[in-house]
């Protein structure tokens, strides 16, 4: 079928000429002009593409920063400032790609949400779904070795937090910290690395992966909210899905409104609250990183909070911390068995019964209240009062976090029964609005 | 559903023990450039003396009003060139000697620190004969920094039973051209921490009006597209 089309495209000209050894026409129309997404996607079908555009921004803006950025221990913090001082607009500059780290964490667990709901990792697109899941670890890295770069308080004792979580793996642990660091502690070493990491592998395995799931997603069609595979119903004379309408021009003026409004959201921020109240940019990370002091009080950014929180809610077996590390490590990896712990007949919310609405509104608050804890200390709620038995003296917040680690991981442990438990309504043919 | 009964039940025998200390608000208005000259005058002339401010250039004054000729006759250090950035000569090695710690960079302290806290805390210094430099703060407490202003605000003491600060002797200002002062001095140091700030909001309003507009155009763009989807 592809080949029939490919040959079938002449066009005269210059695009006639590539085409005779490039395939530049019979790509836009694959990709593009003739490939046909439902007809019904809905407000949650934007954060793909905002992904995308988010990443060339970071790009963008990455490589304008690279430019004045000094990767080394004594001059890194004083560079930044330069860049927000002495550089004609940059300023918007950082703010652009401080403000972009935070919005794209926003927009791709948007994006992941409406795979939950959707059902979108459901046979055929689990390979789609993986490949998705990996772009979110590689995003987690990348976001993680950038905010070593600024050399600030936070920068330093955040990245010294993390990698000390390697320390706790058994045996191997110790050596292996040391290794990734470079340096018995965060040091020059280990920024030039991470800058290396940052600015050079994951940005190329990122643009990689993404081209995978965008290649993944155009071989099985885009899912829509009703759950229904559009390529069923196909016109009989044309071949096309009946309810298929071809991505350009119809999705890319759409998503031109999409991107519209989340512009003026970027924009908002970065003009009027680039800190956004200590969330995207730290007060103490205008401290330059002093091996010597250790703030008070370390989080890491909001958006790794939630996985944060279950790390502190583990408690330490036998002394080690490993459990917690483990935990913390399994709560996101789990992400990647969903396509195979979904028993469900269906696809979509709409259509699935009861059980998993409420076991996705328990995920949902569980992920919430789990990244709030993981911004404050865990004595924010002080203890319980030492005559209750058992409880006696645990830090209230710690035992909520508990609690909430326990649903967080029953969503997909117990997934496989609810989901097949669950009473399914019917799907129809034909997609609705 | 029953856990978090338990939870709100237990909940009430839980203590608090969190101590927070009651900042003051600073009165900060960043387009009042009388204010910002004044606190850079006292920041040049008392703070600069140890506090460097290493990534903030005397030629940046120019953006609150102050001329190059003002710059360079009443500000500038002998030696000192206006595209210069405000250092001082004393070493982080022997303030550590003479102070117990370095005097901090003050370049970006309004945004680690906070205006309030900088307001709150240069008005918290009372006299305390058990620190070295005989001065202690109730903001930081056991601050490594003596009062240098004490002169102009005379010294207060703390209430041990109160807990509040109480005036000791007078100084050459009054409570209310002190705080006035101190004001000036932190606006000033909230500027520095972000000269470009008032013009980054400035340039806000026409980005958001484009992009309304944008927006506008788009959902039109996207309504005439969409008439024939059924």
């Amino acid at each position: 079928m592809k080949k029939d089309t490919h040959k079938q495209i002449k066009s005269a000209g210059l695009i006639g000429w590539v085409d005779e050894r490039f395939p530049l026409s019979s790509f836009i129309k694959n990709h593009l002009t003739e490939y046909y997404a439902p007809k019904n996607f809905n407000f949650w079908y934007f954060f793909g593409a905002l992904a995308l555009f988010t990443f060339v921004i970071q790009i963008l803006t990455g490589i304008f920063l690279t430019m004045y950025y000094k990767p080394d221990a004594a001059q890194a913090f004083a560079s930044v400032e330069f860049i927000m001082r002495d550089v004609s607009f940059g300023w918007l500059i950082r703010y652009m790609h401080s403000t972009g780290a935070s919005l794209f964490f926003v927009v791709i667990y948007l994006h992941m949400f409406r795979g939950l709901m959707y059902g979108s990792y459901k046979k055929p697109r689990e390979l789609l779904w993986l490949f998705g899941v990996a772009i979110f670890l590689l995003l987690m890295a990348e976001s993680f070795f950038g905010y070593l770069l600024p050399w600030g308080q936070m920068s330093y004792w955040g990245a010294q937090v993390i990698v000390n979580l390697f320390a706790t793996i058994p045996f191997i642990g110790p050596d292996l910290a040391e290794w990734v660091r470079g340096d018995y502690l965060v040091s020059d070493a280990t920024l030039n690395r991470f800058f290396a990491f940052h600015v050079i592998a994951l940005p190329l395995a990122l643009a990689g992966l993404i081209m995978c799931h965008l290649v993944a997603l155009h071989e099985v069609g885009s899912n829509n909210p009703d759950g229904i595979e559009i390529k069923d119903t196909k016109d009989k004379k044309t071949g096309i899905p009946l309810d298929g309408i071809p991505f350009h021009p119809y999705y890319t003026v759409k998503d031109l409104i999409g991107l519209s409004v989340f512009l003026i959201v970027f924009a908002s921020i970065i003009f009027f609250a680039p800190e956004m109240g200590g969330y995207f940019l730290e007060a103490n990370n205008f401290v330059p990183a002093n091996p010597l002091v250790t703030p008070s009080h370390i989080a890491p950014t909001w958006y790794f909070t939630p996985f944060y929180s279950i790390l502190r809610a583990v408690p330490p077996i036998l002394g080690s911390q490993f459990p917690g590390v483990a935990a913390m490590g399994l709560s996101v990896l789990i992400f990647f068995f969903v396509p195979w712990l979904d028993k469900s007949k269906v696809r979509s919310i709409r259509y699935k019964g009861i059980l998993y609405k409420k076991w996705l509104a328990a995920f949902v608050v569980s992920f919430i209240i789990l990244g709030y804890l993981g911004t404050v200390p865990s004595n924010i709620w002080g203890q319980f009062s030492s005559i209750i038995p058992l409880l006696g003296g645990v830090d209230v917040a710690t035992f909520v976090a508990r609690i909430f680690t326990v649903v967080y991981f029953a969503f997909f442990i117990m997934m496989p029964i609810y989901s097949k438990k669950d009473v399914t309504k019917k799907v129809p043919r034909r997609v609705t609005f | 559903m029953k856990m978090f009964a338990i939870i709100f039940l237990l909940y009430s025998s839980i203590s608090f023990s969190a101590e927070n200390i009651e900042l003051s608000k600073a009165p900060i208005d960043l387009t009042n450039n009388q204010s910002l000259q004044r606190g850079a005058k006292t920041f040049i002339n008392y703070c600069l003396n140890c506090h460097s401010a290493n990534f903030m250039r005397y030629s940046n004054l120019q953006d609150i009003g102050l001329s190059a000729e003002t710059i360079k006759n009443d500000l500038l250090f002998t030696g000192d060139k206006i595209g210069d950035t405000m250092s001082v000569n004393m070493s982080a090695k022997d303030s550590k000697k003479w102070f117990g710690a370095s005097p901090p960079d003050l370049s970006v302290v309004a945004r680690s620190r906070g205006a309030d806290w900088i307001y709150s805390y240069m008005r918290g210094f009372y006299s305390d004969p058990s620190r070295p430099m005989g001065w202690n703060n109730t903001v930081y407490v056991n601050s490594a920094m003596p009062h240098i202003l004490w002169e102009l605000q005379g010294e207060q003491i703390l209430n041990p039973k109160t807990k509040k600060l109480e005036k000791f002797s007078s100084g050459k200002l009054n409570a209310k051209e002190y705080d006035a002062m101190i004001a000036d001095l932190t606006n000033y140091l909230v500027y520095m921490s972000e000269p470009d700030q008032l013009k980054r909001k400035k340039m806000g309003y026409y980005v958001i009006g484009f992009l309304l507009l944008l927006l506008f155009l788009t959902i039109k763009l996207k309504k005439e597209y969409w008439r024939d989807i059924k």
